[in-house]
């Protein structure tokens, strides 16, 4: 293995990546939950992602790593056509979940949404109260029919997330009001109360000290059960810790897609290498 | 101590010094302004406030039922138009005997207000049992009684120079004397409309035209600007240069002289669609033209500081486009949507111009009752009073005054008020 992958490590500067290494698909095809095939993404004239094949598989966390301005951002917002709000921004390509193509003409963004929830870099919680926030999906989709059952999907929720014990007394007072990871954790719970089958995360602990980062870190472990998650992360650390595959984007480009050890202990590109060894990035 | 230290320490002087001035610059502006702003409410209010005070004179009237030419079974209509104004005359020569030139007499009838004959002639109507009994009653006195009375005529000056003369200051003492004359809060005011006897002159006429008028006003200028701020900022396609174009032109539009609004009103509303002039709804139609760039600029300023991380999550959780927008977006821009309606309905309340090419700027001595009766507005009553020669109506200019600025504060105060509301959501 060693010399055939030496012969697969690419020159340094090469920037010419032909083809993802490592395993981009999976190998059993009914683990797949979200598919991309040949995903290009452009703004305006500008392409930002170019041909990603790429399996997101049943009940594991898949981290995207790679430098700043390399589109793993907008190949995650993609994939809940979060992009759909930027006018000049247009993806072609297959992406799938479950098989359906999620940018057919009869596929409704808001009920993709609702199957795919968002998880974003910076906690924004609605300008509401704790209760309101986690209930606002809920309430949107028609999910309960009476108070007792929103209350109890409330409870779920933030237990859940982890942040029911810290805020089950003030459940009334706004959710801006709560600390950074507490935050978080709430928009993590507004997030699963919609019940989605994925959860996409970009840089979710950015923005948080390492202690509510490991509290998180913790959580997703557990929602991997219930949940598909992708995660954007800038922390190879994080990667390393919570994901079971590791995808490295540059340029635009999927170079490397591996079990995250091998990622990790054994690259097999150099760009791949160079990065979570800190030569750039 | 190293060289740049040194440097910034023998810069720091002059630093300090430059911060200095540049605040007291501006706590001398400051200043300057609250001093006019003094200055101008003081001359307002010094002038203004004794038109809250009339004065009223006493009569003893005998309602003499055959000076009126009535009877017991005189009919209603009867009764309405006999000449009242005959009975307030024989009572006031009843009062002052000695009186017989001509000229004199005719000056002693102008004691009292015109208003009088028809204050006695309800009181017939109401109860015809006081016919032909006598008895005192109050009444307007005329507007040179009450300026005298205010101490606004010297009468030090030579009597040629007064408008109140000898004569009648000797009825004026006598009756003051007797108790007769008495300052009283000048309801009238604020329960008439515009008339040409001072005395008799309220501003409740301009007071509901200009709340008529505002009403239509907010009614279609909020409505029709806010959702045109959304549509542009949420739902057109950006980079379009339609959109551009119509961006551009309400900028434009904002910066557009208010009279070229009024003309505009005159051909399109009057003459095109046939909307009745000197109503507070062709007003209110203008108005709303001229205010709609105001809120549209202002309310897409505060749509466009909503964080984007809010509509994100909205829509991350599937709220649909519209959704979002109203159940986000537009609350938390609605502090800066109520501060660019505050301004330009300030701004419309305040406006004359428009309203000279729709027949508002008219005498009108009748209280509107609805948006279509023909009304004035305040800024035009003011403008109106400003211009008429009779002394009383100098402080009843101010007094309008008073009341626009007072009506103006109320409008802000509710818009502040609902604002505050809105921001207290966190």
């Amino acid at each position: 293995m060693s010399t055939d992958t030496a012969t697969k490590k690419r020159d340094e500067f090469d920037v010419e990546i032909l083809d993802t290494v490592g395993q981009p698909l999976l190998k059993d095809q009914a683990e797949v939950k979200m598919a991309a095939r040949g995903c290009d993404v452009f703004y305006a004239d500008h392409q930002a992602i170019f041909g990603v094949d790429l399996d997101i598989g049943k009940n594991e966390i898949i981290a995207m790593i790679g430098p700043s301005g390399c589109g793993k951002s907008t190949f995650l917002r993609a994939l809940n056509r979060m992009n759909d709000t930027i006018d000049i921004c247009k993806v072609t390509g297959d992406l799938t979940l479950d098989g359906q193509d999620i940018y057919a003409k009869d596929q409704d963004p808001v009920l993709l949404r609702a199957r795919v929830g968002m998880v974003f870099q910076k906690p924004n919680p609605f300008p509401k109260s704790i209760y309101d926030n986690v209930a606002y999906g809920a309430r949107l989709h028609g999910l309960v029919t009476n108070k007792s059952e929103l209350d109890d999907l409330v409870e779920a929720s933030l237990t859940k997330a982890g942040l029911f014990k810290e805020v089950k007394d003030s459940l009334l007072k706004p959710g801006t009001g709560l600390s950074g990871g507490q935050q978080q954790r709430l928009c993590i719970a507004r997030t699963i109360a919609v019940d989605p089958e994925v959860i996409l995360m970009d840089e979710p602990t950015s923005a948080l000290d390492p202690i509510a980062t490991a509290i998180i870190e913790e959580l997703m472990d557990e929602l991997r059960h219930n949940y598909t998650i992708a995660i954007v992360t800038h922390s190879m650390q994080q990667a390393a810790r919570i994901s079971q595959r590791t995808a490295y984007f540059h340029l635009g480009k999927l170079v490397e897609v591996n079990a995250t050890n091998t990622v990790f202990t054994n690259p097999e590109h150099k760009l791949t290498e160079n990065y979570i060894t800190g030569r750039f990035g | 101590m190293n060289k740049s230290t040194q440097i910034v320490e023998a810069g720091l002087k002059k630093r300090y010094a430059r911060e200095k001035r540049f605040r007291m610059f501006g706590l001398i502006s400051i200043l300057i302004s609250l001093a006019f702003l003094v200055v101008l409410l003081t001359d307002i209010i010094s002038k203004g406030y004794p038109a809250f005070q009339q004065t009223y004179i006493k009569v003893d009237v005998t309602i003499d039922s055959k000076t009126l030419g009535l009877t017991a079974d005189s009919t209603e209509d009867e009764l309405y138009t006999a000449s009242y104004s005959r009975i307030i005359r024989d009572s006031l020569r009843a009062k002052f005997p000695e009186v017989t030139d001509r000229k004199q007499r005719r000056a002693l009838t102008n004691l009292v207000s015109k208003s009088a004959a028809y204050d006695i002639r309800d009181k017939v109507i109401a109860n015809p049992s006081i016919l032909d009994t006598t008895a005192s009653y109050w009444f307007l006195a005329k507007d040179d009684v009450d300026v005298f009375m205010k101490g606004n005529i010297d009468r030090d000056l030579p009597e040629d120079d007064r408008r109140v003369k000898d004569y009648q200051l000797g009825w004026i003492d006598q009756l003051v004397a007797e108790n007769r004359l008495e300052k009283r809060f000048n309801t009238v005011l604020f329960t008439e409309a515009d008339s040409r006897e001072p005395e008799q002159a309220g501003i409740r006429g301009a007071l509901m035209g200009s709340l008529f008028t505002m009403l239509i006003t907010m009614f279609l200028a909020v409505p029709i600007g806010v959702a045109s701020a959304t549509y542009l900022e949420e739902f057109a396609p950006q980079n379009n240069k339609w959109v551009d174009m119509i961006e551009i032109n309400i900028n434009n539009l904002a910066a557009v002289p208010s009279i070229v609004f009024g003309l505009l009103g005159l051909a399109v509303y009057i003459n095109f669609f046939g909307v009745p002039r000197s109503t507070p709804l062709i007003g209110g139609l203008v108005l709303a033209l001229m205010t709609l760039p105001t809120i549209i600029i202002a309310s897409r300023a505060a749509i466009k500081a909503v964080p984007p991380s809010m509509r994100e999550a909205a829509l991350g959780l599937g709220a649909s486009k519209v959704q979002t927008v109203f159940q986000h977006v537009l609350p938390t821009a609605m502090p800066g949507i109520l501060t660019g309606t505050i301004i330009g309905m300030a701004q419309a309340l305040g406006e004359t111009a428009p309203l000279l090419m729709i027949g508002m700027i008219a005498f009108v001595s009748d209280v509107p009752q609805g948006i279509l009766d023909p009304s004035t507005v305040m800024p035009v009553q003011i403008y109106l009073w400003s211009d008429s020669p009779e002394r009383a109506f100098t402080e009843r200019t101010s007094a309008a005054i008073m009341v626009l600025l007072a009506f103006l504060i109320t409008m802000n105060l509710i818009a502040i008020m609902l604002r505050k509301r809105f921001e207290q959501r966190w």
